[in-house]
């Protein structure tokens, strides 16, 4: 028998039961776009927090005091400004180092009040964030050594305290002091939750005094190129362990971020693709029941078949190709479904939705192989049927 | 050349344990162009004899050889192509697909010998018009009468060309008017295609249109009337 007219036969005897094959393909149908939608969230999840933290800018290498640990609250900082210029040396070139102290502070223009994280930093930001400019400028070399009260603020701040007037020059009003605006920052969205658009930047001598604090919270480098920034945090650590050796450092680099939540991610991904599996797993069980039903209730014309002529292979393919058939349509369909729901998920909720071709190739792969999996089985005992036996079946 | 040559045939089943000797010893010959009926009461071994002849199933001991060719040499898969190319076969309840249209009924016994459709359904057309079915092409099962589905599984039986046509009870399942149109049909191919028709039925009526009566009791042949 040709193979194009086991796949005809095929195709007639699921057309002729098209209630029973539209149900029985449900299962693969739910588990393959499962698959595919699981997937696309998780890879969607896994590309946002990507960009998010490239976004932050290249290169970055971040010093602070301590251990990064999440599950604890952050060690109190010992390093003051003394210690950055320490860091400026080792480093070699102190323009591409940078300074943070943060309090969340209320500021004030006129009538218009908002609670933003006030950081005090310096010139060199630039020059290690990507951090571009909508008006005015950066802070200066001057601004820092002269403590000025002037402040660049994030878009958000801008947008809500001076609406659509051009907030340079004018003035605001932070933890009750007044304050000179010189500059708005683009919009750059957040990064960890840290709203970075929610920030206003003051020189860091003037922030150590606004606060009453001598501490810097931490440092931030901007390495020169992707192969020295592990070298260069090893190097900045080990300086400032020498420096202070009863204290630990650790330097936190973007590569390691991306590494760990990467590894977090991908394997939420695997997790929601498994679970989706074991659905297409159900489906495939589905068929195989199916297929043992039909197997028995043709059981006359399968001895008829045989009877004609049809061998053993003929009838074990009819069936198993009836059951390929099965799961690969149904996974077509749920390829079709999976990717108009990720869509529909992408468009309509704040959950990011990433199609993987991946998913989709392996989901179809799947699904053939579920098919020729669970369809082997009940395709076996049609071939095996004794014509005798099978002709005299009522 | 002979259809059937069948030296000291056995077939015995296991039942629950218990051995059933179907056929227990039969010597049997055919020739090309035969008309013969086997004849004998339910239990007598003759249906188990048509499997037998028609290889469906295969005999316990002794030597059958179909068209000269020793089954037992074959294995299930050249049992299979060897039915497709010498044998047509015709059942008592028709055995006809239902929802497939009487054309591709017909047909169906070239798919599996690997003929191409064009082909198929040329020869199905001719098979068809040969029994008087010219009409009926297009027609399922369900929309024809009885005798109308017999003549179609009898076109079906000679589509490719078989050496012989193995009917059981044939006539069974129609009233006298059909049974005497199945068997004029039959009696026509005999005489002007020369195919050899081998016959089961319990009716004597039927049987005597045979020229030869095969009649089995036991197992055994008890009587070969020619």
């Amino acid at each position: 028998m040709r193979t194009a007219e086991a796949f005809r036969m095929a195709l007639e005897a699921l057309r002729v039961n098209r209630l029973r094959s539209a149900l029985t393909m449900l299962g693969v149908i739910i588990g393959v776009s499962a698959v595919v939608i699981l997937v696309a969230i998780g890879t969607g999840a896994k590309d946002a927090i990507e960009d998010e933290i490239s976004g932050l800018g290249s290169n970055i290498i971040l010093v602070v005091p301590g251990q990064l640990n999440f599950q604890a609250a952050p060690t109190q900082s010992r390093l003051d400004l003394g210690d950055v210029n320490y860091v400026r040396r080792v480093v070699g070139d102190p323009s591409r180092v940078t300074v943070s102290v943060q309090s969340g502070e209320n500021i004030r223009v006129g009538r218009n009040e908002a609670f933003v994280t006030v950081v005090g930093t310096d010139e060199n930001i630039p020059n290690v964030f990507e951090r571009p400019l909508k008006r005015g400028r950066y802070l200066t070399e001057t601004d820092i050594d002269t403590r000025r009260r002037v402040a660049v603020l994030g878009s958000e701040v801008s947008q809500q305290l001076f609406g659509d007037l051009d907030p340079v020059g004018r003035q605001a009003t932070i933890a009750g002091v007044r304050f000179r605006v010189v500059g708005v920052y683009e919009k750059v969205g957040a990064t960890f939750g840290v709203a970075r658009d929610r920030e206003t930047h003051i020189p860091v001598t003037t922030a150590q005094r606004l606060l009453g604090v001598e501490r810097v919270n931490g440092i931030a480098i901007g390495a020169s190129g992707p192969d020295v920034i592990d070298s260069l945090g090893q190097k900045v650590v080990d300086a400032l362990t020498a420096r202070y050796p009863d204290e630990k450092f650790s330097a936190v680099t973007q590569t390691q971020l991306l590494g760990t939540i990467g590894t977090v991610l991908g394997m939420l991904t695997g997790v929601l693709a498994a679970i989706a599996g074991i659905s297409l797993l159900v489906g495939g069980v589905g068929v195989s029941n199916i297929m043992l039903v039909s197997v028995r209730e043709r059981t006359k014309e399968i001895g008829l078949r045989k009877a004609l002529g049809a061998r053993q292979r003929d009838v074990l393919g009819q069936f198993l190709i009836e059951a390929v058939l099965l799961t690969t349509i149904g996974g077509t369909i749920g390829i079709a479904l999976g990717v108009g729901g990720s869509l529909l998920i992408e468009a309509l909720s704040p959950v990011p939705a990433s199609i993987t071709l991946w998913s989709i190739l392996l989901a179809f792969g799947v699904s053939a192989v579920v098919g020729v999996f669970f369809g082997v089985a009940p395709a076996r005992r049609a071939g095996r049927l004794d014509p005798v036996v099978a002709l005299r079946a009522e | 050349m002979t259809a059937f040559e069948a030296a000291g045939l056995t077939r015995s089943y296991q039942l629950e344990g218990v051995t059933v000797d179907a056929l227990r010893g039969v010597d049997l010959t055919i020739g090309d162009g035969e008309f013969a009926a086997i004849l004998g009461p339910s239990g007598s071994g003759k249906s188990t004899l048509m499997h037998l002849l028609g290889c469906l199933d295969r005999p316990t001991s002794g030597v059958l050889k179909v068209g000269g060719v020793d089954v037992s040499t074959l294995d299930d898969t050249k049992l299979a192509e060897l039915r497709n190319q010498m044998i047509g076969f015709v059942f008592q309840s028709f055995h006809l697909l239902a929802r497939t249209s009487a054309l591709d009924n017909v047909a169906l016994p070239l798919v599996y010998r690997g003929v191409a459709k064009a082909d198929r359904r040329k020869r199905a057309r001719a098979a068809l018009e040969a029994v008087g079915l010219a009409h009926r092409l297009d027609h399922r099962p369900s929309q024809m009468s009885g005798g109308e589905q017999q003549r179609v599984a009898i076109a079906r039986a000679l589509v490719g060309d078989p050496q012989v046509v193995l009917a059981d009870e044939p006539t069974g399942n129609l009233d006298t008017r059909n049974g005497e149109e199945v068997m004029g049909l039959l009696e026509r191919l005999n005489a002007d295609q020369g195919v050899a028709i081998v016959l089961v039925t319990h009716e004597p009526e039927v049987a005597n249109r045979a020229r030869r009566q095969i009649h089995v009791r036991d197992g055994l042949i008890e009587r070969d009337v020619a």
